[in-house]
């Protein structure tokens, strides 16, 4: 190279590329541990499943054939349940149903609890006591109780089921919020956007939440699998998602009759272990996706 | 030690307050029972005197704070009132105080919830002090992912599992957990032993790893350092300096998940048919008969409360720092 038409400058903008969020991702991705990829492939999956579930399920979610218990064919890869629905294709609409109806009810929990906690935590008044307190009574009671409670009073349908579980959810998230926040608010560029005459909504969305977006993220994941596991509980119990809705809790029960049969037919008898299955194998695939931003993005390396 | 005591008494006056507040928000159920309820109680065929009668019995034609405080009265002399089932469109009224019917069942959670405890806390304890002693080698590490995984199972799906495994595959224990009257102390021992150790898989993986995590926490601080220069040995670590440190951290995992457990009955009982006030509670919420799940909310959230309250306590007590005042 000659030295002629060296440029310092021209060097220097060389090195400091621009990457584009998805190259940034990539990059992120490509260290990621193996659990990481295990989890991120695993959820990509269900949501193929949700998405198309009418494409790759080979009959309709709530249509009866003839012959009830029919063992496994061509026809019905995995038999038909007591009422002669298919169980391959509740199976891929459950998927649409219960991680459809977590996710619903973890963004609106999210949007409920993380929105007043934002707000107490930028107007310290007597907002913030009044829900604090409140939040504080409510966490005293074991959610699943209380939404047991509260599902004997209003009845169990899926719209009573999102609107009780998110609110009974949104506490958690509203302490998070409210106590990440707080360190975020007492910063300079709060206060200089504030003098400016920003307003809450402003200071809410520009300000504060970009700055607490990481543990907010993980927080999302955890909650959505503490959710999606209280669902398939209530559903598993016959109070959360209502029949004839195919959904993974309710198809735990309805099938777990057979494994009194496990003895004489294994095929038969492991039936009820495949929506559990569906259950877990999610639940932990997000946890390690979680664990693995987590780390990355707080830099606990020596937690493990 | 006067300090000590007056903090004590200010977390006793704190969970008193919560126990009443939960109850006031446990009373305004019926207040919020839609208006259509009568009707889903006594049926669509109701007479209008009966379902007049069951308003008032109700009291709906009192005002609510009246009501509370006799409710609230009622309840500290132990009448929870009476049950919904068992009510007919005629007027003929067949239904049993709901005390009656959750005292035995009361009785047969405390056993099965005492038979984990015994179990499960002590093995917890055991197994998280090991990891953190061996912290990062192969022990540490695979009950690390063995704990993250049963973390994320669901309870019925463990509960299924055991049924198949020691109740179906090779049945040593039955699979359904009906306690028949009369039967001996080894004879509910049996019963439970399946429920139980479903509870106990749930609860000892958080534990575990939480009683982890605060020794961990604590083997990092500088005093520890200090003695381990000094030459102590390891044992001495960690009983005499480690351990004193350790008990609030510890008693909160323990309360926490003992909590935990008042959840964990609810779905675990239902699996195996256990006559307990988890599945007491789980077929009232079906039938919605209201006075029964009160009172069910009513035990399981008041227990939830004592023993977090409890967990602070013994944060407080044990804490050598406060012992001596400055």
């Amino acid at each position: 190279m000659s030295t002629k038409n060296y440029s310092a400058t021209a060097e220097v903008a060389h090195v400091r590329t621009r990457r584009t969020w998805l190259h940034r991702m990539w990059l992120g991705l490509k260290k990621a541990p193996l659990t990481a990829w295990f989890g991120l492939i695993v959820i990509l999956g269900y949501l193929f499943c949700m998405i198309f579930a009418d494409l790759i399920a080979p009959h309709g979610e709530a249509e009866v054939f003839a012959i009830p218990y029919a063992p496994w064919s061509e026809e019905h890869r995995l038999g038909t349940d007591h009422l002669g629905r298919d169980i391959l294709s509740r199976l891929i609409f459950g998927a649409r149903n219960t991680v459809g109806i977590a996710l619903l009810t973890t963004l609106l929990s999210f949007a409920i609890g993380g929105g007043l906690g934002l707000v107490a935590a930028i107007n310290r008044s007597w907002l913030d006591q009044i829900l604090s307190r409140f939040v504080d009574i409510l966490l005293a009671i074991p959610s699943l109780i209380f939404a047991l409670m509260l599902l004997a009073v209003f009845g169990s349908s899926v719209l009573n089921l999102i609107i009780i579980i998110a609110v009974l959810d949104s506490t958690r998230v509203f302490r998070l919020t409210r106590a990440v926040a707080l360190n975020v608010v007492v910063m300079d560029y709060v206060e200089a956007a504030r003098l400016r005459g920003e307003k809450l909504g402003w200071i809410m969305r520009r300000e504060i939440l970009p700055n607490i977006m990481p543990p907010l993220v993980a927080e999302f994941g955890l909650r959505f699998s503490f959710v999606f596991l209280t669902i398939a509980a209530l559903s598993f119990l016959g109070l959360g998602i209502q029949p004839p809705t195919a959904d993974w809790g309710t198809m735990v029960r309805e099938l777990s009759t057979f494994i009194n049969y496990l003895n004489y037919d294994l095929r038969l008898g492991l039936l009820a272990f495949i929506p559990g299955s569906a259950i877990a194998l999610l639940t932990v695939a997000v946890n390690f996706v979680v664990d693995w931003f987590l780390h990355q993005t707080s830099g606990l390396r020596d937690e493990h | 030690m006067n300090s000590v005591l007056i903090t004590v008494i200010q977390r006793l006056l704190l969970g008193l307050i919560t126990l009443f507040f939960v109850s006031i928000i446990i009373f305004a159920m019926v207040a919020m029972l839609p208006g259509d309820f009568t009707q889903a109680v006594l049926g669509q065929a109701a007479l209008e005197e009966t379902v007049q009668a069951f308003r008032k019995e109700l009291g709906l034609d009192q005002p609510a704070v009246y009501r509370y405080f006799q409710w609230l009265g009622a309840v500290l002399q132990g009448d929870f009132g009476t049950s919904f089932s068992g009510r007919a469109s005629s007027g003929i009224d067949r239904s049993r105080p709901v005390l009656e019917l959750i005292e035995p069942r009361l009785y047969n959670t405390l056993f099965l919830a005492s038979m984990t405890a015994i179990v499960a806390v002590p093995l917890a304890l055991y197994l998280g002090i090991t990891a953190a002693l061996h912290r990062n080698g192969f022990f540490d590490r695979l009950i690390n992912t063995v704990t993250l995984v049963s973390i994320s199972l669901p309870e019925f799906l463990v509960a299924y599992v055991l049924m198949a495994l020691l109740a179906v595959l090779w049945p040593v224990f039955p699979p359904i957990s009906e306690v028949r009257p009369g039967a001996d102390f080894f004879d509910r021992l049996y019963i439970s032993v399946l429920p139980a150790l479903t509870l106990t898989m749930v609860t000892i993986a958080h534990m575990m790893r939480m009683t982890r995590a605060a020794i961990i926490n604590l083997l990092a601080s500088p005093y520890v350092e200090m003695a381990r220069l000094k030459g102590v040995a390891q044992r001495e670590i960690i009983i005499k300096h480690v351990l004193p440190n350790a008990w609030a951290p510890i008693a909160t995992v323990i309360a926490f998940n003992l909590a935990y457990l008042v959840i964990g009955v609810v779905v675990v009982e239902t699996v195996f048919t256990y006559p307990g006030i988890g599945r007491l509670m789980v077929d009232s919420v079906t039938t919605r008969d209201i006075p029964i799940v009160q009172a069910c909310g009513l035990i399981f959230a008041g227990t939830y409360i004592f023993l977090n309250m409890s967990a602070d306590i013994i944060g407080i007590v044990t804490n050598p720092r406060l012992l001596h005042p400055r």
